[in-house]
């Protein structure tokens, strides 16, 4: 019971790391109806320019934060204006298509500025299992005390960033005057323009968004293994996580990514065996696809309506 | 005035439903087939054979294969390596494993066989579409070469995964040298192509587009989505299979599951934006482009490199490469969301009216 609690839990704070690539992808279908598998990329490179400019630039680690914000500003805006706008009003799977360009073109970006080297990421969060603690805390669960050897505390802090993150985000969607204008613009792009909403406005205030969500999580992935192009990866972890989530749903990555974590945490330890293991490569997405057959619009999706 | 069809009458329906009506593009298609059959395996290095005319139809057969899926019926596919995958080893194995078995009657059970499987994997998009489905796409992608590293028994049992694949017999003819070996895949593709085309004007093709343009209007007028969904996955991964099955014996002679990842099914979508979605000509025209479009741009940077006398470092090759390719699937999709087949068919109409503007 303790086992399999341990690896539960390990699984959940490890789909956190997964919601928050997902909510970059999120924010942005939400607000342009456009899916960007450029995400991971923005990931990736937010973390490369975080610790290129320290490196490279000689920039301290406080220093280093704005400007990858501003680099990751400056690129969301360029990416709308220059990409994006140009393609209003075409098919939602040409602009899928465009965002696979963007994903090379922004990794061949990243690299060409701070190079091809893997750098590790010093965040001075502290990465050691934290058995002792919950032992001295005398938590137990039916009497039985749990013993947690899998945790580390670096995951249990990745897990209140995220927190911190959606909070901060549910704040400005909710109360902000920005924020109420790019929920207008996610219910309806014509309504909202027809009441004075700048909608270019809107659009590139959403991508300098998502650039921000992409470097917390760039910079969560990065220090938890180390900057290099396998970063880029971690968008496709967080595929499975939007499809069983629903694409346009804030809730749904955040829940998804927990579903999807413990998921593929419990499969690969009491499944995996049976399969000689490595079956992390694709469980999440076969687990998300046989939701999908039941539920296509995901957990917390918006149910689409077809009419000629 | 190079290209006008003045004075070419269509007496009969045959003439006017044929493939090619206007009698320059059947010249230039026999002289194309000329030059490819007999012009080319004469005079071509094997350096070219083996590096770039064999893996360019091997991938213009999978573009070919993802177009049908893509470009005709409308559903995304991320998974076009996966299903060579299938059908590289399903002839590797009729091969090994059924005795006598002639090697065609193999590339055709790899093709079969892969239809099968794409069929399997073509079930969700009966009840999702778009990019859902294109994720779901990739569950293939990750899924099958996972399922051949593991199971022994497709690899023959082989310790690291890789398979050599036996020679290419056909009626106690050994294609051995690469000018045969690409003959041999020609003839193949050109098959296929002509294969593709007439289905593509067939009511089934006809099927697959108005699926494409609007699923719910199609199945309204009576076509089953099904039905057509399905024969779309089945005939794509049919194409993509003999295309992984030649790319295996054609072209690498040993292959290893790991090799057909994400990148190569992402290379083959990039082939089918830039040749051109919904066009059969297109898949040629983007796997030419995207074939030797890194060969052009390893010499021009390294030309460049000892022009300028600068000193290139490690990786920068690639980084220009994901750069470039990054950079025109964006300026293809924005400027000319149809591709260079679209340029040709401009071509075509300027050549004309030539000399004239109008």
């Amino acid at each position: 019971m303790s086992f399999f609690l341990e690896v539960l839990i390990g699984g959940l704070l490890a789909g956190i790391m997964y919601s928050l690539v997902a909510l970059g992808f999120v924010l942005i279908y939400k607000a342009s109806g456009v899916f960007n598998f450029a995400q991971g990329a923005m990931v990736f490179f937010a973390a490369l320019t975080f610790v290129g400019a320290q490196e490279k630039l000689g920039l301290p680690i406080w220093a280093a934060f704005p400007f990858s914000l501003a680099l990751m500003i400056l690129l969301g805006v360029l990416t709308e204006k220059v990409v994006l706008r140009p393609l209003v009003n075409q098919p939602p799977i040409s602009l899928f298509m465009v965002t696979i360009g963007l994903t090379f073109f922004v990794e061949g970006l990243a690299q060409l500025f701070w190079g091809t080297k893997v750098y590790p990421l010093e965040l001075g969060i502290p990465d050691e299992p934290i058995v002792t603690t919950f032992e001295n805390w005398g938590i137990s669960l039916a009497g039985v005390p749990i013993v947690l050897q899998e945790i580390n505390s670096f995951d249990l802090i990745a897990a209140f960033v995220a927190g911190i993150l959606v909070a901060i985000l549910a704040i400005f969607f909710q109360i902000t005057r920005v924020g109420r204008a790019l929920r207008a613009v996610a219910d309806d792009h014509q309504a909202a323009l027809s009441v004075g909403i700048p909608l270019k406005t809107i659009w590139a205030i959403v991508w300098s968004v998502a650039g921000f969500v992409a470097l917390i999580a760039g910079l969560m992935w990065g220090a938890r293994n180390g900057v290099q192009f396998a970063l880029t990866f971690v968008a496709l972890k967080a595929l499975p996580v939007l499809i069983l989530g629903g694409f346009d749903s804030v809730l749904g990555a955040i829940v998804g990514g927990l579903i999807i974590g413990a998921l593929e945490k419990l499969a690969e330890v009491y499944i995996g065996p049976f399969f000689g293991g490595g079956i992390e490569i694709w469980f999440a997405y076969v687990a998300a696809l046989l939701f999908l057959l039941i539920r296509p619009e995901g957990l917390f999706g918006d149910k689409q309506i077809d009419r000629v | 005035m190079f290209y006008r069809e003045a004075g070419q009458f269509k007496a009969s329906y045959k003439e006017d439903q044929a493939i090619l009506p206007i009698s320059q593009d059947r010249v230039g298609l026999i002289l194309i087939l000329i030059f490819g059959f007999f012009a080319i395996p004469l005079f071509a290095s094997d350096y070219w054979l083996t590096a770039i005319l064999i893996p360019f139809l091997v991938f213009s057969l999978a573009a070919l294969g993802l177009n049908l899926l893509t470009g005709y019926a409308g559903q995304l596919s991320l998974g076009t390596a996966a299903f060579m995958a299938v059908g590289a080893f399903a002839a590797y194995n009729f091969e090994l494993r059924v005795p006598q078995m002639p090697i065609l009657i193999s590339f055709i059970m790899s093709g079969i066989t892969a239809a099968a499987v794409g069929i399997a994997f073509g079930i969700p998009s009966l009840r999702i579409r778009g990019f859902y489905l294109a994720v779901a796409t990739l569950a293939a992608q990750f899924f099958i070469p996972w399922l051949l590293v593991k199971v022994g028994w497709f690899t023959n049992y082989s310790s690291s995964g890789v398979i050599t694949t036996q020679p290419v017999t056909i009626f106690g003819f050994i294609f051995d040298s690469p000018s045969r070996r690409y003959l041999l895949v020609l003839s193949i593709v050109v098959i296929l192509a002509l294969v593709a085309k007439n289905l593509v004007r067939s009511n089934l093709g006809r099927a697959w587009m108005a699926v494409r343009d609007m699923d719910v209007a199609a199945e309204v007028i009576g076509i089953s989505i099904v039905r057509t969904k399905l024969i779309a996955f089945g005939v794509s991964s049919f194409y993509c299979g003999v295309a992984g099955a030649l790319y295996a014996y054609a072209y690498l002679g040993s292959v290893e599951p790991d090799g057909f990842n994400l990148d190569l099914s992402f290379r083959i979508l990039f082939m089918v934006i830039i040749g051109g979605i919904g066009s059969i000509m297109g898949s040629f025209l983007g796997a030419a482009f995207i074939t030797l479009l890194p060969i052009f741009l390893d010499i021009f940077i390294n030309e460049a490199a000892a022009i300028l006398g600068l000193k290139l470092a490690a990786g920068i090759t690639s980084v220009i490469q994901l750069l470039v390719f990054g950079g025109l699937i964006i300026f293809f999709l924005i400027v000319e969301p149809l591709g260079l087949a679209r340029l040709w068919q401009i071509t075509k109409e300027k050549l004309r009216l030539w000399p004239f503007p109008h």
